[in-house]
Order: structure tokens, then sequence, then C-alpha cells
């Protein structure tokens, strides 16, 4: 790899403000005014500094030990600008804009050594691109899981039905991940309100298979483990038929097909009853 | 040796697990258990685990085992407290439990062991011209 | 295991007491907790840890575990591998076949185990003594 020369490098360090600016300005024209000048600066002229302290160490490998600091940077930058949104290409101009910032400075240099100091600057500069956005895609995927996890919280709403009743309407898939994010939500439920009564109830349940009905056997287990019973609710009668033609046992535990009905069996199983008065009509 | 204490309410005998427990103080509280049941007469045991952060094989042996001995010399076992994370686990594990009860505190054990059941906050139905709501309407 | 992760602390328990599988216990706990696994995550590691100790004082005649916290990449995981010199595990395909039995539990430790933690890794010479390497990584 041609390294770049030492005189190259002086001449960046000569003219550091003009580079500055001028990456400045390159940058700022592809990032749309989504981030102030003063931003931009302050995060250029970090990575320029970084950048120069590096080569006077004499090396040039952005996986060199000098350069460690600008590889800080570039982290902190990538994860900044995953975290505000920034596509990748807005996030990378922040780097590669230096390149035509340090094309002008050497414009008008008909010299061979010149031309070479810029391959070897531009190969780093590219190395340092590629490490951003490394940086970036690891943000954005962490981002993206956070978001996701955050949307499994919000989609198992546990609701206290009644005294010692709470009920548990699913909704969507129900994979693995799912079912140990529900089987917690649900026990620490019936933990805290002090139920013995769940109600499980599976009306927004796409597909019931022998996997879906080996996630509900384990929450309902757990849950007798603690103290309390479930109770499926929200049987359609084509779930009914699968689960008749794939051999599934629900075995000791009570299915119903409405809510209402597995509210009435809880509360009778709690020692309630739901009665109608025989009130004179007001006719 | 270090032995879990087994304390006596009425007939029932209570035993609250704080420690982690060590296999042999484990096997000595089946023993102790055994021969408090025989000597005390009791007919009820509430084992309370709500400070256990975990249940192992052993210690799930060790509770089924309580309960089958138990059940032998005539007393019922009851199981309070268990944590969700460890009933999540003992699931995982493929520990069944079979043949132990359990209730969510020491409270709704006890009143398991006694018969009785808690009903709060009602008002007893009074009027003789009531109907009861037939589960098909 | 794949590639081999980083490791950030370890930490290394003779097992020869009742007291030491206790003390194992402890220090997955502890090193699942500052590795950040969730709170089933922990319990479930630290049950498997539990298994695994005691089969190694029971049936392997005492050993050693070593706790470590890893890293491969973004995640974090704790692993935890326990070794003994003992007759080593004959039959291992029975021995990691699910069935709660009250008798031996040699099985139900091992096949238990298994399922709860993430990599599971197992190696035993009749005569040379056992191995057990599991690893649980946050998610």
């Amino acid at each position: 790899m041609t390294e770049p020369s030492t005189n190259g490098w002086d001449l960046l360090v000569a003219n550091r403000q003009q580079i500055i600016d001028r990456w400045n300005a390159v940058a700022i024209g592809a990032l749309a005014g989504r981030i102030t000048q003063a931003e931009l600066a302050r995060d250029v002229t970090e990575m320029f500094d970084a950048l120069t302290v590096g080569a006077a160490t004499g090396q040039h490998r952005l996986t060199d030990e000098g350069y460690g600091p600008l590889r800080g940077l570039l982290g902190d930058l990538a994860r900044a600008r995953a975290r505000q949104g920034f596509s990748p290409t807005e996030t990378a101009v922040s780097v590669f804009a230096l390149k035509e910032a340090v094309l002008e400075v050497l414009e008008g240099i008909d010299d061979a050594e010149r031309y070479r100091f810029f391959a070897g600057f531009s190969r780093l500069v590219d190395a340092a691109g590629l490490h951003l956005l490394d940086a970036y895609a690891q943000s954005r995927e962490l981002v993206i899981s956070e978001q996701a996890d955050a949307l499994l919280e919000l989609s198992t709403p546990v609701v206290k039905l009644w005294d010692g009743i709470v009920s548990l309407p699913l909704v969507g898939t129900l994979d693995s991940a799912r079912t140990q994010v529900v089987m917690e939500k649900l026990l620490q439920a019936l933990v805290e309100t002090g139920s013995e009564h769940a109600i499980i109830d599976i009306t927004g349940v796409s597909a019931v298979d022998t996997q879906v009905a080996q996630h509900l056997l384990k929450t309902v287990m757990a849950a007798r483990l603690l103290g309390a019973e479930c109770i499926i609710s929200g049987i359609r009668p084509q779930i009914a038929q699968t689960v008749v033609a794939l051999g599934i046992e629900f075995g000791d535990i009570t299915t119903k097909a409405s809510l209402a009905d597995a509210l009435l069996l809880a509360l009778r199983r709690s020692g309630q009853d739901v009665v109608r008065r025989q009130a004179p009509q007001a006719r | 040796m270090e032995r879990i204490p087994i304390l006596r309410i009425g007939d029932i005998l209570l035993v609250s697990i704080q420690v982690d427990l060590q296999d042999h103080i484990a096997l000595a509280l089946e023993e102790d258990l055994a021969q408090r049941i025989v000597d005390t007469g009791a007919t009820g045991v509430l084992i309370d685990i709500s400070a256990l952060e975990i249940v192992d094989s052993f210690i799930g042996r060790m509770i089924s085992t309580i309960a089958s001995v138990s059940a032998v010399l005539d007393a019922t076992t009851v199981v309070v407290g268990m944590r969700p994370a460890v009933a999540i686990t003992l699931v995982e594990l493929g520990l069944s439990l079979d043949g132990v009860s359990t209730a969510l505190d020491v409270d709704r054990g006890l009143a398991l062991l006694g018969g009785l059941r808690p009903v709060r906050g009602l008002e007893d139905v009074e009027e003789p011209d009531v109907a009861v709501v037939d589960p098909g309407s | 295991m794949s590639t081999s992760p980083a490791v950030l602390t370890q930490e290394t328990h003779a097992i020869t007491s009742d007291a030491d599988v206790v003390r194992v216990r402890q220090s997955v706990r502890n090193l699942a907790v500052s590795a950040k696994l969730s709170l089933v995550d922990q319990t479930k590691l630290v049950t498997a840890a539990s298994e695994l100790a005691r089969n190694t004082l029971v049936y392997g005649g005492g050993g050693q575990a070593t706790v470590e916290v890893v890293t491969a990449g973004a995640r974090r995981g704790v692993r935890a591998a326990f070794s003994d010199e003992g007759p080593g595990i004959p039959d291992v395909a029975l021995a990691l076949t699910d069935g709660w039995t009250s008798g031996t539990g040699l099985g139900l430790g091992l096949s238990g185990a298994r399922r709860l933690v993430d990599e599971f890794e197992l190696s035993t010479d009749p005569g040379a003594g056992t191995v057990v390497r599991v690893v649980k990584w946050t998610r």
C-alpha cells in the first residue's frame, strides 16, 4: 500500500482550517439541514485532529494503535447518527466529504508524489468510512431490536377482570420468544394482583398448531405452579377442528368458546356467581 | 448443622425456606418433617418458597418426597410463593411436581389446608326471587 | 462453540462439597447479573449450573467449575464449564433423554440443563472424566 508521505500530512495540517471548513460545507449540503452547522463543525474538527494525530505516529492503517481515538470517534458518530435516524449515505458523507476537501488543497500541485499521497490517504479515509458504516449498522440493529421488544411489551396487556381473575388476550402469532414474554407478564400479574384465575383468550391468535398448543400448555403449567388456574377461551370453530385433527389434547385444562363463558366459570370457581334480579319492570 | 426450623400453627406445620439450600440440609428437612408430622399428628404441611431464587431437580425432588411422605402420614402438603421466574424454569426443566398443591401465598395456602375459601367484599344475595344465570342464555 | 468468544471475567471454584455447589450457584448468579441477563435467563442458567455442579460432585466424585462472562460481537453471555475426573458417562444418549426418574436423577439433570441454556457441549471418556460446557447469551 502506498504510504502517505509526511509532506502530504504537513500540508494537511498547515491547511487545517481551510480543510475543516470545506469538509463542513460539502457534508452539510448532503445532510440537508438535519444537523446544525455547529454540531457538524465540532464532529468534523474532532475527526480531523484525531486523523492527523494518528498520522503523526507514522502508522498508516486504521487498525493501528495510533488511530484508536479516531476509531472511537467514528463509533460514537455512527451510534448518534443511527439513533437520530440518518440514512447510511447521510452518515457516510460525514467522513467521505473529507476527500473532497483535501483534493481541493492538493489541486494544482502537479506532483506524482502528491498523487501517491492522496492514494494512501484515500485508502485510510475509505477504511474510516467503512468502520463508521459497520458501527452504524450495529446500532441500527440494536434500535430495531429495542423497538421489537417495546412492541412485544405493548401487545400483551394483562387485564384484571374481577377480584382474583385476570385475562390475557393474545393477538397474532405465538412463537417461543413471544411465549416467554407472555408467560412472564401473566405470572407477574397473577402474583401482583393476587389472582388465582387467568383467562387466556386466543380469539386473536392467527393459527393454533402443536407448537402453539405446547406454548399455551407451558403457560398453564407455570401458572399452576404458582397456585393459579387457567381457562382458555376464544376458540373459534376452525381452531377447534384443527386442534382435533392434529390430535392436540388440552388435558384437564378447561376451554371455552367465549370470554363470557370463561368469566362465568372463573367466577363460579372462586365461589361467586351472577344472578338476575326479578324486579318489577317499569313499562 | 444448620436445620430449617419447622413452626406449628394448630394442625399445620409451616416451613419457610429462606436460605440457598445445601443438599444435606434439604435431606435433613425431609426427615425432620416426617418426624414432626408423626409427633404432632399434623394434617397439613405448608412450605413457603417465596425466598427461593431457584428450584432445581434436587429441591423439586425434595418437595415431591415431602408431599408423598406426608400423604402417607395423612397430611396434605401445599407449596406457596413460587416466583414466576422459578415456575417458568421448572416447566422448561420438565419438573411437574405432581401431587403437590400450590397457592399464591401463605394466607391462601392456609385457607386451602383449612378447607376455607376467602371470599371478600361481596353482599350475600338475600332476595328469594332470583334466578341464577343460565350459561346458555 | 463457534468462534472463540472473548473472556471478560473468570471465576474458578473447586467442587468437593454441598457448600461448593451453593458457592457455584452464587458465582453464576453474580456473573449473570453483571452480564445483564434477564431475571428469567439468570434463573435458568443458575438452575442449570446447579444441576451440573451437583452431577460433578455426586457422579464425578468432585471436580471444578469455571464461570466466565464472555462477549461475541455485541452480545454478552455467561459461560460455565464443569469438569471432573470421574468414571465418565457410559451411555450419553441415555443420559440425555428426557424422563423424570425419581431414582438416579442423572438423566433429568443433564437433559433438563440442556433445555435451559443456549449452548451445551459435553465430552466424556469412561475412565477419564467428563466436561460439560454451557453458555447463556443476552437476548
